[in-house]
């Protein structure tokens, strides 16, 4: 493991994917990993870019990472897709639409699949991104798909979170999750050489407005075509903008303490239910338990009660955590 | 829960502009439970295993119906072994004649199927040699 460590901090390409790999798949290896090379990391900054499928994700962000390269030797891309509920497997086709980026020496791109990780993003994600730093990048891009939660949960990584969308979906935006709508620094309507571009920047603004305002900063409503590559440039200019924002108003640190936080608490509950609840899963008290439940002598509740006993916290709303 | 996944790098070598078959092959294995990485149309032998190795598959799998698999396959598995990833399973699929199959097994291609291969059998042959 020293040996993987230091071609990882020397920015070796091999060793950052197996140590993501790592990660992913040898968790308890890999959290041995994530302990040695956490201490004195510096976070780079985040952009988190998400919306609805077909909205031109993949597209805006090479144009991004195309200006980012300008000024900046390596970047990191992080392109998310849901796993199949039903299959576990995951068709990861981002890479697609970054070919040009992709053949450039200081551009990292990994494709990751949710691994339907329930209500947050898959704590390996974030482990990535730490890994990604210790290899010498600086700016980090992370894409996900607006479908499931996920897209919400991005915001709790990025420091910037670009909301992108195309203006066919103009009255179907009114029934996007309010969610999107608020976590959102920048907005980007893409495709804009279709019809219904301003009714599209209406809504949206319309929708912003409505919004409790974060502060001093207004989100911006941009309109690009990607592929095209117009429109980059304002993306990119209001990208620096609200890092700018961030510094100035010290939100910097209370944006990475948040986030942190919540990796903390992602770890938690995945070490609960690993160490706890799926061994527990498996007994065969917990078989005759459910037999019990099934037919309505037990109730769930209180066995779930009687379980969370035995870890020696005492389940009581009023006093809270308490060891016995 | 995160768990292991067999991640397998569907690729297009070349000028190929066909790609129906790779993407049901993706698919496939998708629905077996893989995580599949597809990069697009006219990738080059560097473009393919630098991806290969960014996403640390364990499997490539090529995918060629242009006949140029002699010149390019040899391309690519030096690329692999200059890079210190011969240990990735190289398999290929669609038109390659019969006549070159020893050529490219001796070169580390370790299985070529046919078009028309049931997707069953490609996931298992993986699922096997992926055991291991």
């Amino acid at each position: 493991m020293k040996e993987l460590i230091s071609r990882l901090k020397e920015g070796e390409e091999r060793a950052l994917a197996r140590a993501i790999s790592l990660v992913e798949n040898q968790r308890f290896r890999g959290i041995e990993l994530m302990k040695k090379i956490y201490p004195g990391l510096e976070l780079p900054y985040l952009v988190g870019i998400t919306g609805p499928p077909g909205a031109g994700k993949s597209s805006l962000s090479q144009e991004i990472v195309k200006e980012w390269l300008k000024k900046n030797d390596k970047v990191g891309i992080i392109a998310i897709d849901p796993s199949s509920r039903y299959s576990g497997g995951a068709l990861l086709g981002d890479r697609i639409r970054m070919g040009e980026i992709a053949r450039n020496p200081g551009v990292f791109i990994r494709s990751m699949a949710t691994r339907g990780v329930l209500g947050g993003l898959n704590p390996t994600i974030f482990d990535t991104v730490l890994l990604m730093a210790v290899a010498g990048y600086e700016y980090i891009l992370i894409e996900t798909v607006g479908v499931g939660q996920n897209e919400i949960d991005v915001v709790d990584l990025a420091d910037t979170t670009l909301v992108v969308t195309v203006p066919e979906a103009g009255d179907e935006i009114q029934t996007y999750k309010a969610g999107l709508m608020e976590i959102g620094n920048i907005f980007i309507v893409n495709k804009a050489d279709r019809p219904g571009v301003s009714k599209m920047e209406l809504v949206l603004k319309q929708m912003l407005k409505l919004q409790k305002s974060d502060g001093e900063w207004t989100p911006p409503v941009l309109k690009t075509v990607a592929v095209a590559g117009k429109g980059i440039d304002e993306v990119v200019k209001y990208c620096f903008e609200h890092y700018n924002y961030l510094q100035k108003k010290g939100l910097w640190q209370e944006k990475r303490r948040r986030f942190l936080r919540q990796h903390l608490i992602n770890l938690l509950e995945e070490g609960f239910r690993r160490r706890f609840i799926q061994p527990l899963s498996r007994s065969e008290d917990f078989t005759s338990k459910l037999d019990n439940i099934s037919n309505f002598k037990d109730d769930p509740y209180t066995v779930a009660e009687k379980y969370l006993e035995k870890t020696g916290i005492a389940v009581d709303e009023e006093r809270g955590w308490q060891e016995r | 829960m995160p768990e292991k996944k067999i991640k397998v790098l569907v690729a297009k070598p070349g000028l190929d502009g066909h790609d129906r078959g790779a993407k049901v092959i993706a698919r496939g294995l998708k629905e077996a439970g893989m995580e599949v990485v597809y990069t697009g149309l006219r990738q080059t032998p560097e473009q393919i295993v630098r991806a290969a190795i960014q996403e640390d598959v364990d499997v490539i799998g090529l995918s060629i119906l242009s006949g140029a698999h002699n010149q390019l396959f040899p391309d690519i598995m030096d690329l692999l072994a200059e890079k210190g990833a011969d240990d990735i399973l190289v398999i290929a699929g669609g038109i390659i004649p019969e006549e070159d199959h020893d050529f490219l097994h001796d070169i580390g291609i370790k299985a070529i199927f046919k078009p028309g291969t049931p997707i069953k059998k490609i996931v298992e042959y993986i699922k096997q040699e992926c055991q291991r």
